[in-house]
């Protein structure tokens, strides 16, 4: 007789689309391109002495030095776009994940807090992420960068800010509802410390929520980075990320050099569309709603 | 009802005032906007008269004090790049992008809630799953990429609309408006469809999520059992109910179409706020960036509201308190 | 008296993703114009289901896979939709159980009751007013212009489901089930329910079918009682000979587990073991594993007998004692 776990019942349901395994392949797909970039790209876009300026502009599948050849084209500096897209490929995933688990740690932290110490603490700080939330993100991070500059750390900063509000509204909502139930009465009367309650008792029992939160989180800090990269405000030239590919791409568009800009999109919706795909069937499984 | 209103107001009013204070410490007080105005062989004079003359040198209450007498009536600086009233550059460009707002906001209910319906009704028929694939498409897509592809197809590829700008407008109440002209609706399509499509694609969800959940609910059954048609039961029964979450969620969405214009507006070359506020960012002209915020906050806090008025309006449980029996 | 509704020996079974599930399977039973039907059994039984089978309301991955249901002689199951809608809330009525969850509560009272009127017949709108008023004053309901405006969350529980009962009379129906109606009520408001209930039927001519798990319920209200034990009618008789002497042992055990006035201190009596699971039944009779009369003849499905006209009972060792 099978034993059914939790886990084992919530891997049977999430299997049950088959659009969001194909999802959750290709998330795994994209994650090891991103770690492997250097050794997969057929060149390294961004050392001056691989590229040839001569073969800028080139339509996909011509041929370059050394019989590399050009699977996807090249761009006005000679740039290779494969290689290129491998390397933004890091960089935004790389930024998307890393904002999302740092906004994620701040969101949840404070989050908990307020829902288990209440009071003044939960007033200020809900006041505080329905201010913030009142606006759209990307005005928001507009602000910020405009205020902070120009580079990596920025920008992660920017969006790590933007984001921990999602978390801290989702995790307090149903934290809050979890502190009214008996475990946790249980374990004030055995008068653990605070730091044990919320993070041993309080925080596994938060956990669903917040990884759907998370999966439309990290997709939507990649589709922002790659907006605000494209106006120009984001990434700098020096690592650019798959929104500034296809900023640099778009004038071209009307001419007719669609590869420059198209390619680096396309790798972009796919990163995106994955992670979505995952992120819709996690909350339909979670969701305790639907459940006949 | 009325006390409701009134406290609404005041949250409001200082919502406003606290933003202003994040918007000019965050704007004024980092960065030095003069460093750009000025060649970098200016001698120490020209840096310390311009410095007084655009007031840069008061001590930063000073500055905020002024800088809110001045907005209350209305003044909120000159751009330093323009040297005209910043609030009438952002104003005479507003026209423009309420016009793309709105039929964005337009689009999104007349396309998202049918075909989000559709969605609920025949979750597992083609158009049915067509739909809710389509509907993960329109929100993951970066809202500037959607633009390029809609560029490249309709206007580079086909050619039957025009690629970028904004076609001829017409007076209306002091408003130039363009969707009344043959010309700028055709210029108009792309990108109100464009910034529309992921809010489209967020109805879609919202209204097959609202259909799946109201769908089961015993009313519903209730409602096959009094002898109703399906007709009666899904456009009066379901649909009342389905609309209360997305009527919500639209309206605090509209700020945010607002918002993103900015990106639509850079893809299209779109005359309105958007445009002006990205380079204004870009080259550190501050009034413009704090008109432009001001304006947007304003525009928000008076939608949120709208929205909570219209929400007692359609939800009676909201409104009338339930009697005791 | 001709029965209005002829159940016969009703199929319907849930097919799920763990297996086929035999919700109702094998029910049969009549009811006859101004009569008052008890269906009684745990939750489970299937009496919800037969409820839903009857107007056509089985919701997928269910649905009547046999038997035959006759109303007024010709049978419904296999019927179109729209003469199945045309039967629905004019000639079969239906009241659920928690009139919060089944008035719609975005919309006013007089709206759901002036399409109900209007979905079977043509008439103006201040017609089906009239007729909605004055059938809320027969339900017993103060002041219903005032109620008619109200929406439902506005109305006390006793109150909302005097409007659902007046909604199931509006078109004066031969027919109506009423599905654990008083269930969701306090004690004190479920007998003024069914004091209406009975009235109304009495005085109109009305076959009632009244589903509950609740044995205290049917005594003072129904004319005959069906017992259902998992998915099949177990026993089935007048209210006084399933009562008084019932056959079954699972009646016999239900009606001792009903706590007594005059035995202060005794234990009280409750059936051992739970009620099966619909998924896995073995075959056999269902409540062989909790039955002390159980011998290795009920591993056979036991047929019906009808020891006499209109009582019947389906066991191998039915008691005989006085309860």
């Amino acid at each position: 007789m099978k034993i059914d776990t939790p886990l084992r019942r919530f891997a049977a349901e999430f299997s049950e689309s088959r659009l969001a395994l194909i999802g959750l392949a290709l998330c795994a797909l994209l994650l090891l391109i991103a770690l492997f970039a250097p050794l997969l790209a057929p060149q390294n876009p961004y050392d001056p002495r691989a590229l040839s300026i001569l073969d800028g502009r080139l339509p996909p599948g011509s041929g370059g030095p050394e019989g590399m050849v050009y699977w996807l084209g090249t761009d006005t500096q000679g740039r290779d776009i494969l290689s290129a897209i491998l390397y933004g490929l890091r960089i935004s995933l790389g930024v998307g994940v890393l904002s999302a688990v740092f906004a994620l740690a701040l969101g949840t932290v404070l989050g908990l807090l307020a829902a288990y110490f209440g009071g003044r603490t939960d007033a200020f700080l809900m006041r505080a992420v329905d201010i913030q939330l009142g606006f759209p993100s990307i005005l928001v991070a507009l602000i910020l960068l405009s205020v902070l500059g120009k580079g990596v750390d920025k920008i992660i900063i920017a969006l790590v800010i933007v984001q921990w509000a999602y978390y801290a509204r989702a995790v307090r909502g149903t934290a809050l509802v979890e502190r009214g139930k008996d475990y946790m009465e249980a374990a004030r009367c055995l008068a653990l410390r605070h730091r044990d309650i919320v993070f041993r008792h309080l925080l596994p029992n938060c956990l669903p929520p917040l990884i759907v939160v998370a999966t439309v989180q990290v997709a939507h800090a990649i589709a922002l980075e790659a907006t605000l990269s494209f106006l120009g405000v984001g990434l700098p030239i020096s690592e650019p990320s798959l929104g500034l590919l296809i900023a640099n791409g778009f004038q071209f568009m009307l001419s007719g050099k669609y590869w420059v800009s198209l390619f680096p999109g396309i790798a972009l919706l796919v990163m995106i569309v994955a992670i979505n795909l995952v992120g819709d069937q996690l909350r339909d499984v979670l969701n305790p709603r639907l459940r006949k | 009802m009325a006390l409701f209103l009134i406290r609404r107001l005041i949250q409001s009013v200082i919502a406003l005032f606290v933003v202003s204070l994040i918007v000019f410490v965050g704007v004024y007080g980092i960065g030095n906007p003069v460093d750009i105005l000025i060649s970098p062989d200016a001698t120490p004079e020209e840096l310390r008269r311009v410095t007084r003359v655009l007031g840069l040198d008061r001590p930063m209450w000073e500055q905020y004090g002024l800088f809110v007498v001045n907005a209350l009536r209305g003044d909120l600086g000159n751009s330093f790049i323009h040297s005209q009233p910043a609030i009438q550059l952002i104003l005479e460009r507003f026209p423009a992008t309420f016009e793309l707002a709105i039929s964005a906001m337009l689009l999104a209910v007349l396309l998202g809630i049918p075909l989000g319906m559709w969605a609920g009704l025949r979750p597992n028929g083609i158009a049915g799953r067509t739909i809710m694939a389509g509907s993960i498409l329109g929100f993951s897509l970066p809202t500037f990429w959607v633009g390029l592809l809609l560029i490249m197809v309709f206007a580079v590829q086909l050619g039957w609309l025009p690629a970028t700008g904004r076609g001829e407008t017409v007076e209306v109440l002091g408003m130039r408006l363009s969707f009344l002209t043959r010309d700028g609706l055709a210029h108009l399509i792309l990108p109100a469809l464009n910034l529309a499509l992921f809010k489209i694609s967020l109805v879609i969800r919202l209204t097959r999520a609202g259909m799946r959940e109201v769908l089961l609910a015993d009313y519903v059954k209730y409602a096959y059992a009094k002898g109703l048609t399906e007709r009666r039961v899904i456009f009066v029964h379901v649909l009342k109910n389905i609309l209360i979450p997305v009527v919500t969620v639209l309206g605090l969405e509209l700020g945010s179409v607002i918002a993103y214009s900015v990106v639509t507006e850079s893809v299209f070359a779109w005359p309105g706020m958007g445009k002006l506020v990205i380079d204004a960012i870009n080259i550190l002209d501050r009034p413009i960036i704090v008109a432009y915020l001001m304006v947007v906050v304003l525009m928000f806090t008076v939608i949120n509201l709208a929205v909570d008025l219209l929400y007692t309006v359609i939800d009676p449980r909201v409104r009338l308190k339930p009697a005791s029996a | 008296m001709a029965a209005i509704l002829a159940v016969e020996a009703l199929q319907t079974h849930f097919f799920t993703r763990e297996g086929v599930v035999r919700a109702v399977d094998g029910v049969s039973f009549e009811v006859a114009a101004g009569r008052v039907l008890g269906l009684v059994g745990e939750s489970g039984s299937g009496k919800s289901v037969t409820g839903f089978s009857i107007i056509g309301l089985v919701d997928p991955p269910g649905r009547i896979v046999g038997g035959r249901i006759r109303f007024k002689g010709e049978d419904l199951v296999g019927r179109g939709k729209e003469e199945m809608r045309k039967l629905r809330g004019s000639r079969i009525a239906m009241i659920f159980q928690d009139p919060m969850m089944t008035l719609n509560p975005v919309l006013r009272i007089d709206t759901q009751m002036i399409e109900a009127l209007q979905a079977h017949e043509r008439m103006s709108e201040a017609a089906a007013r009239a007729r909605a008023r004055d059938t809320l004053g027969l339900v017993g309901l103060p002041a219903p212009d005032e109620r008619l405006r109200a929406y439902p969350h506005q109305l006390s529980g006793g109150m909302r489901q005097r409007v659902a009962i007046a909604i199931a009379m509006l078109h004066r129906p031969d027919v109506i089930i009423a599905d654990e109606p008083t269930t969701a009520l306090d004690v004190t408001i479920q007998a003024q329910i069914l004091f209406e209930v009975q009235r109304l039927c009495r005085e109109s001519g009305t076959a009632l079918i009244w589903i509950t798990h609740d044995l205290a319920v049917v005594a003072g209200l129904a004319d005959e009682i069906c017992v259902m034990y998992a998915g099949k009618v177990v026993e089935h008789g007048s209210v006084d000979q399933v009562l008084d002497a019932p056959l079954h042992p699972y009646t016999r055990g239900l009606l001792e587990s009903v706590p007594r006035r005059n035995r202060r201190g005794a234990r009280l009596r409750q059936i051992a073991g739970m009620t099966p699971s619909l998924l896995d039944l073995a075959p056999g009779c269902a409540f062989r594993a909790r039955c002390q009369r159980a011998d290795a003849a009920c591993e056979a499905t036991p047929p019906v007998a009808e020891p006499l006209p209109g009582r019947s009972v389906r066991c191998f060792h039915p008691t005989v004692e006085r309860a």
